[in-house]
């Protein structure tokens, strides 16, 4: 009996210990927000400060619904673990943020809890955000201030169990969030490290770019070294793969250009780097971009061709196995539905169609990319630098699994091209929206 | 970019080679660009068809010759949520933004400008007294239901009026029916006020099936293009407030054609 009551008691403490930990690392670096904080009025240039660096989070996209008032919330986004519902950014005194103070604002921000101290869903990247700088933070909390107050509830969260729970978040947050500003790196200069902060923090590209493990967190070791996007089908190319989108070998203007304008000479951007341009990246000043080039340029490049640890990849290239059938099957179907725009020799049309043969985006690893534009066709976004994209038709109605299968292994071995086949399985899974 | 006679040479000779191929070998389909506004809209006639197309999934209206004010607010819709096809929708999310707007509009003009011969309506197996329930409704409405007659807004001879209200010949039974039932259900919407709406809520699904099913089985008329002004009002007939097609500019000379 003595010896069950001291082992329960062992327990206990343990758990208690756990939990203070737990506890403990979630309120780390916070600030105090019952300290009074006089709002002062909003001066125009910080407004339009915050305007731009809203625009640099993409924050509005993910903060309106389709339809729906800007800022004011309600956009359902599908994470593995069930649908979380974006909150109203908008300074309405009941459903938005009218009564919040800058120091609550930057507590969401900076620490990824809300007004009421409750702990907020990683789908909003306050991972990322943690990096922003508090005098940013409060240009963004102004600009937000000034915008129409809009009276729209949020809607809670459809989570599954135990996701829902604030103690299963706050165990995640203990494992894999640690609240810390961007520290500047003394042996880089200004550009670079305006470049790494904006990457980083409000640009929030790890969110897509960085592997997730099955809880969905980020895995910092791989740092932008290319993930599949939750739920979407998309992958995110690495960022520091020479197979994959690392832009080493890029002059800097082109990775200006792509961010600029969705086009440059080596690549375009379409799927959700295309939204990314369109509301966020287009808008941002020459300097900034140039900043971000050159910390992307300058990322570690991986030299091996590997594939991310939590990705699945397409087989590997059979394509001898794949049947000769198949691939004398797909060439035909390039010739009658492709080659048209993408040339008899994949060669492509300068500023129009690209290039199929020795391009990394038809030779990656990862597949789902490929079978998503093919089924579902897609444009480059609509910028100032490239007011009429070229589109891609959609070919859902037109080509069965076997068909984009076979085009696709096609492509993918023909002119020089030496990657692994495409099955009709993976095309019937995104044709029918399956996670991996 | 101007033509030199070498420019017609090398295409005689692209041509002599096509046909050759044609005739002797494997057809190859020859890189043939031309940087044009139909080159970039490949996207949209994939699946449209020069003259609407049905698919499995559905059918997918004639574009050619509808009026590009209509057009345009149609990709708005989509683009902007107010009408729901996962397919549209992805694919005009990118031409957002002013930039988006003037491309989206260019698009809607190119097509408005095309003209294309009507395929021929498809045999009817409606009951006659479906499709005189569906004439009276078109052509003269229901009072009593302040039913407007299809016919006030969308012209005599139901071929639209230039730029923002859409013809109706031309399309099957199929389409329209479904329309009409997305309008009911609040799955299709246009711009406020939602006129549209307003009507299609007085219609039962009996009469929707009926004027979809007359209007399907309508020869079309000689001109088939849109009016350019909105027709007299029939007299004891309420004009209709339409946000898709605001009186100012609805009564106005088609849009200019860009180019």
């Amino acid at each position: 009996m003595k010896k069950i009551a001291k082992f329960a008691l062992g327990l206990g403490v343990l758990l208690a210990g756990a939990a203070a930990v737990v506890w403990a690392l979630n309120v780390q670096d916070e600030v105090d927000v019952r300290a009074p904080m006089a709002r002062a009025a909003a001066s125009d240039s910080l407004i339009a400060r915050g305007a731009y660096l809203a625009l640099a989070g993409n924050c509005m996209t993910c903060h309106t619904a389709v339809g729906g008032q800007s800022y004011a919330g309600g956009r359902p986004i599908d994470t593995p673990f069930g649908t979380v519902f974006t909150s109203n950014l908008t300074p309405d005194d009941k459903t938005g943020m009218g009564t919040w103070s800058p120091a609550h604002f930057w507590r969401a921000l900076h620490n990824g809890r809300s007004k009421s101290g409750r702990l907020l869903y990683p789908a909003f990247p306050y991972t990322s955000y943690t990096q922003v700088t508090r005098e940013d933070s409060d240009a963004l909390f102004a600009y937000l201030g000034s915008l129409p107050a809009v009276a729209q509830p949020n809607r809670p969260h459809a989570l599954r169990f135990p996701y829902q729970s604030q103690a299963a978040l706050a165990v995640w947050r203990a494992l894999y969030f640690s609240p810390g500003v961007y520290q500047p790196d003394a042996s880089r200069n200004a550009e670079w490290n305006r470049g790494a902060y904006l990457v980083k923090g409000l640009g929030h590209c790890a969110a897509c770019h960085t592997p997730r493990n099955a809880l969905g967190a980020s895995n910092e070791n791989l740092n932008l070294a290319g993930g599949l996007i939750p739920m979407q089908n998309w992958y995110a190319p690495s960022l520091t793969s020479p197979h994959e989108a690392g832009v080493g070998d890029w002059r800097r203007a082109d990775i200006v250009s792509l961010l600029q304008t969705g086009v440059s000479p080596q690549a375009s951007v379409i799927g959700p780097m295309a939204e990314v341009v369109q509301r966020s990246t287009q808008h941002l000043s020459p300097e900034d971009l140039g900043a971000m080039a050159r910390f992307l340029k300058e990322l570690p490049q991986t030299q091996a061709r590997s594939a991310p640890a939590n990705a699945p990849v397409a087989a590997p290239p059979p394509v001898q196995d794949a049947g000769s059938a198949v691939l004398t099957g797909g060439a035909k179907l390039y010739d009658q539905h492709c080659a048209q725009c993408h040339g008899d020799q994949g060669q492509g049309v300068t500023n129009a169609y690209p290039a199929m043969a020795g391009n990394r985006a038809v030779t990656m690893p990862q597949t789902a990319n490929l079978v998503q534009i093919v089924l579902n066709g897609g444009y480059a976004p609509a910028t100032p630098g490239n007011p009429r994209p070229f589109g891609m038709p959609p070919f859902v109605l037109v080509l069965s699994d076997s068909d984009v299968a076979a085009v696709l292994t096609h492509l993918r071995s023909a002119w020089g091209n030496q990657a692994g086949e495409v099955t009709a399985l993976e095309v019937n899974r995104i044709r029918s929206r399956r996670a991996p | 970019m101007t033509k030199t006679p070498f420019d017609f040479l090398a295409r005689g000779f692209a041509a002599i080679l096509l046909l050759a191929g044609g005739l002797y070998g494997p057809a190859h389909a020859a890189a043939s660009f031309e940087d044009s506004i139909a080159q970039r809209t490949l996207a949209c006639t994939a699946c449209h068809g020069p003259q609407g197309r049905a698919a499995p999934d559905g059918y997918y209206p004639r574009l050619a010759g509808k009026p590009a004010g209509y057009l345009y607010n149609q990709l708005l819709n989509f683009r902007d949520g107010r009408r729901h096809y996962g397919l549209m929708t992805q694919l005009l999310e990118p031409l957002g933004g002013p930039v988006g707007d003037a491309y989206l509009m260019e698009i809607a003009q190119y097509f408005s400008r095309l003209d294309l011969p009507y395929p021929a309506p498809l045999p009817t197996t409606a009951s006659p007294a479906l499709l005189r329930q569906g004439r009276r409704l078109v052509m003269q409405g229901d009072a009593a239901r302040q039913i407007p007659a299809c016919v006030q807004c969308h012209g005599q001879a139901m071929t639209g009026v230039a730029p923002h209200i859409p013809g109706l010949l031309g399309l099957p039974r199929d389409y329209l029916n479904a329309q009409l039932g997305a309008w009911k259900a609040g799955q299709r919407r246009a711009h406020a006020p939602d006129c549209m709406k307003a009507v299609v809520a007085r219609l039962s699904p009996e009469d929707i099936n009926a004027v979809a099913s007359w209007v399907a089985a309508q020869p079309l008329p000689a001109n088939t293009k849109p009016l350019t002004a909105l027709p007299a009002l029939a007299p004891g007939a309420v004009a209709i407030d339409c946000g898709s097609a605001p009186p100012a500019t609805a009564q106005t000379a088609p849009m200019k054609a860009s180019k």
